[in-house]
């Protein structure tokens, strides 16, 4: 199977742009008309529906920020009464509030679709078992690309994350070909595989898969595509606009192709937010074309990436997105958890024990992601037993896993000792080399 | 009961050597040190002839330091002599956090020892006989 939609992935560039164009005229007039936040940001620049007469306008209409979001939470960016959605995602925002994202019936099959599309570029097709070791839950990865795999009409293994034997068993056993979790969960399982001794092509016969939801290198990819004998495909979405499938590599690596009949990107300037021109680096923004449930228009997504529109030798047509190389805002992914700072500054607020003035070493050891939260002690706590300084470090640790999802290292240090710095402060050391 | 001062040392190269120096710096005599570890962190505990300036001059130079009140007690230079007073305190019903000896004399050992019951950890002492510093 080489496309899932042929028409719309192989369409020519000016049926695209006219498709495009149609399509983001539609939205405006939607979203003025159902979304109050949009009516109120294109009023405030006096911008009309009407003057939005084809994807060229683009650059006129208003940017929306996560704190867009955030003031409107939970409900108040919906452009449709509840009655009509069917599905509510949501995901960590700065300050312990979560984004959430609502979609109708038409949301979660646009939604199939291109993550369907994104698991034909990775070598599935109508018989192929895909096993699915994203986490299920408010958290897009796993459900995204379940649908995905029903929409192709594949069978679907719906493992979820974690209890590694039993998934290593399920995919020998089951003869999955195609398989979707974080890049560094991909290196876990192959470890595994190899120290249970599994013969690659007769116990273990994945031919494809696609990691997303964290950072990784080609390094990787080479890695993991030989160790397992797998294309191994980039996959990009964010919870807010979609998940897994806005964009996919496809076996010739040029790009992920961007699903954009319904996701229209744009890199701007970090610092002007001037439109960039094609293959220049900049923050992604993004605008969805067709969503019904919570369309957002020009949505900074905070990603630092760049556009490639050369032809690809597969026929699609998109174009393509270049590998994230960082963020414009201070989010780490951990784990393919995001971590925001400010959600640490909370916690620690919170813990009387300590002062506010930390720092976080990232790194990654054995292919896994490890921070370190390095917290002064408060200069009025009285310590002279090992024990009682310990029972400071575990219950802090506690509170900031279940606060941030993932795991840290607590280290306790004397009061004064963690750098201060004027203005921003530089808290995060990130050693990760990808 | 006596005096020592507990210092929150991070397991990095020189600290317990700058806390010394800082000591050193304020003229004050050490006693007795003793360090508690573990392989993050560890906490410093002396005893010295004038705790007060030993604290001031400690936290002045930044360390994260706190008097602590210790029960001091002397022991016989006899064989089984310290195993006699603890098996005393555990009578008692005294729970030990934690001990360490400190400069005697010819004749006698000196112990101190950390308790959440110092009344009833002088009591049992006392009640044996043993000599409360």
């Amino acid at each position: 199977m080489q496309y899932f939609q042929k028409e719309i992935e192989t369409m020519s560039k000016a049926d695209k742009r006219a498709l495009q164009s149609e399509r983001l005229v539609k939205m405006v007039k939607y979203v003025y008309e159902n979304q109050k936040p949009y009516r109120a940001k294109m009023d405030a620049i006096k911008l009309k529906p009407s003057d939005i007469k084809s994807i060229d306008d683009i650059y006129k209409l208003p940017y929306t920020v996560k704190q867009d979001l955030r003031d409107a939470y939970p409900f108040g960016m919906m452009a449709r009464p509840r009655k009509d959605l069917v599905r509510l995602h949501a995901s960590s925002a700065t300050t312990g509030k979560l984004t959430v994202a609502g979609y109708t019936q038409n949301d979660i099959d646009v939604w199939g679709d291109c993550a369907a599309r994104s698991l034909v570029m990775a070598g599935a097709d109508k018989d192929s078992v895909i096993h699915v070791a994203y986490g299920y839950g408010l958290f897009t990865g796993g459900l995204g690309m379940h649908y995905g795999g029903e929409h192709l009409g594949a069978v679907v293994v719906p493992a979820s994350a974690g209890n590694t034997q039993k998934q290593i068993q399920l995919i020998s056993d089951f003869g999955a070909d195609i398989i979707c979790c974080t890049p560094s969960y991909i290196i876990y399982l192959t470890e595994e595989i190899e120290r249970l001794g599994l013969k690659i092509g007769t116990d273990i016969k994945l031919k494809g898969g696609v990691f997303g939801a964290e950072a990784w290198s080609e390094g990787m990819r080479a890695d993991i595509e030989r160790r397992l004998g797998i294309r191994a495909c980039d996959i990009y979405g964010l919870s807010e606009i979609a998940g897994p499938g806005v964009a996919c590599d496809c076996q010739f690596k040029t790009g992920m192709h961007f699903q954009d009949d319904h996701f229209y990107p744009e890199i701007v300037d970090v610092n002007t937010l001037e439109p960039l021109p094609m293959g220049e680096s900049g923050e992604l923004v993004i605008t969805t074309l067709t969503k019904e449930g919570m369309p957002l228009i020009r949505y900074r997504t905070r990603d630092i990436a760049s556009l490639n529109d050369d032809p690809c030798p597969c026929g699609r047509t998109s174009v393509k997105l270049n590998k994230i190389t960082g963020r414009s805002d201070d989010m780490l992914i951990i784990r393919g958890v995001n971590v925001f700072p400010s959600q640490i500054e909370s916690v620690l607020l919170k813990d009387e024990n300590i002062t506010p003035n930390y720092h976080i070493n990232v790194d990654r050891v054995n292919n896994l992601d490890t921070m370190e939260i390095v917290v002064e002690l408060s200069p009025n706590v009285k310590v002279d037993e090992v024990a009682h300084v310990e029972e400071i470090r575990k219950k802090l640790a506690a509170n900031m896993a279940s606060a941030l999802s993932v795991s840290a290292k607590i280290t306790l240090v004397t009061p004064g000792t963690v750098a201060r710095s004027e203005g921003k402060a530089k808290r995060i050391t990130d050693n990760r080399k990808l | 009961m006596i005096q020592q001062i507990a210092v929150f040392l991070e397991n990095k190269e020189g600290r317990a050597g700058d806390c010394c120096k800082v000591l050193k710096d304020a003229g004050v005599n050490l006693y007795s040190l003793s360090i508690a570890d573990t392989k993050e962190f560890g906490i410093l505990r002396v005893i010295a002839d004038d705790n007060e300036k030993a604290l001031a001059a400690l936290k002045a130079a930044g360390f994260l330091s706190t008097i602590v009140d210790l029960i001091g007690v002397e022991v016989p230079h006899t064989s089984g002599a310290l195993a006699d007073i603890l098996i005393a305190l555990e009578n008692g019903g005294v729970n030990v956090e934690y001990m360490y000896s400190f400069a005697g004399t010819d004749n006698h050992a000196q112990i101190a020892f950390k308790t959440g019951t110092p009344e009833k950890a002088i009591a049992a002492l006392k009640a044996v006989g043993a000599t409360v510093l």
